[in-house]
């Protein structure tokens, strides 16, 4: 790989939250694959350095688990708190979480309700305060609201995680400038979450200005998961390359890129 | 005594540690987690806790998802 190409995935410019550097901005949520094979070489292929991983009732028997995948690799484990749809569920699978995986790090999520999966701010916010002072690191799930945004960063989260679009649709970013409001005032990293569908939606997210993506259904609905994790790998690349590059103004009328003098008289 | 393991009446002998009731729901006990009546129960602590009769379990693990 070239040194640009690496310079974007770690180099100078790795990924950090809460002082903790990672070696890809593709963040990877892991439900949807129809098996555990299908998903190791989704995750091969993405390059992906922490993925989520959902807390549920345990079951006798079954051989291998994503907690095994993952941690053969050396991929960090982000538990979630999907299901939760309030604050004082949250925090009991959080400190479940904890407890189960050794990590004080959780992605939260409270659910408004099932059709649009949408967080619901109150209850996130409350959630959120509760797991600062319980000393977690929270990544929040969150709606594209800036002012949201602004109140989980003052909570102290360690990032803030908007969505494109609703969880699941693959409808890519409906609010850039949204987005836009949000990382320019965040503090923290910005994270889109949840909606992407694509490579060029990842690739936009990081041309935004957003730290990282973490999608799940683009890569493992896909026909081929494996394919789309390279694709999306390669979004993200490109987008933080060309957020850092500094892309031209968009302008009205065109400007010759070949010279204007020196024109011959025909 | 009777608990609710997992949202399901079970049958267990009086004195059934958390340590002991996990062995028989989960076949690995890395990644899993206990809660009794809404409390987490601290892995380090599971082998010393005594079920009582009546008292609901949730024995949680790691799974794909998010």
């Amino acid at each position: 790989m070239s040194a640009l190409m690496n310079e974007a995935l770690i180099g100078d410019d790795p990924l950090v939250i809460d002082g903790i550097a990672l070696a890809s901005r593709l963040i990877l949520g892991t439900g949807g694959v129809p098996s555990l094979e299908v998903l190791e070489q989704a995750l091969d292929a993405s390059g992906t350095a922490m993925c989520t991983v959902s807390m549920r009732r345990a079951t006798p028997g079954g051989a291998g688990s994503v907690y095994d995948v993952l941690a053969a690799r050396g991929i960090r484990i982000l538990p979630n708190t999907a299901g939760c749809r309030t604050a004082r569920e949250a925090v009991l699978t959080a400190t479940l979480a904890r407890e189960a995986l050794g990590t004080d790090w959780v992605k939260l999520e409270v659910i408004a309700d099932d059709d649009t999966l949408l967080p619901d701010p109150l209850e996130l916010l409350d959630a959120a305060e509760q797991l600062v002072a319980a000393g977690f690191r929270v990544l929040p799930y969150t709606n594209d609201d800036p002012v949201l945004a602004r109140h989980l960063q003052r909570a102290g989260c360690v990032a803030v995680m908007p969505l494109g679009a609703p969880i699941g649709t693959g409808l890519g970013i409906l609010n850039r400038h949204n987005i836009e409001l949000i990382v320019a005032e965040a503090t923290v990293p910005v994270i889109l979450d949840a909606g992407l569908g694509t490579a060029s939606d990842a690739a936009l997210a990081m041309e935004l200005g957003c730290d990282a993506v973490l999608l799940a259904s683009a890569v493992t609905r896909a026909q081929h998961p494996a394919r789309m994790a390279a694709a999306m790998r390669a979004g993200v690349i490109a987008g933080r390359l060309a957020y850092r590059a500094g892309r031209i103004p968009m302008r009205r009328h065109a400007l010759a890129s070949s010279p204007t003098t020196g024109l011959a008289e025909l | 005594m009777m608990l609710t393991v997992n949202g399901e009446a079970r049958d267990a002998p009086a004195g059934t540690t958390v340590l002991a009731l996990v062995a028989l729901v989960a076949a690995d006990p890395r990644g899993v987690a206990v809660a009794v009546d809404g409390e987490v129960v601290p892995k380090s602590t599971w082998g010393a806790v005594a079920l009582r009769d009546g008292q609901a379990v949730e024995i949680l693990k790691a799974v794909q998802g998010g």
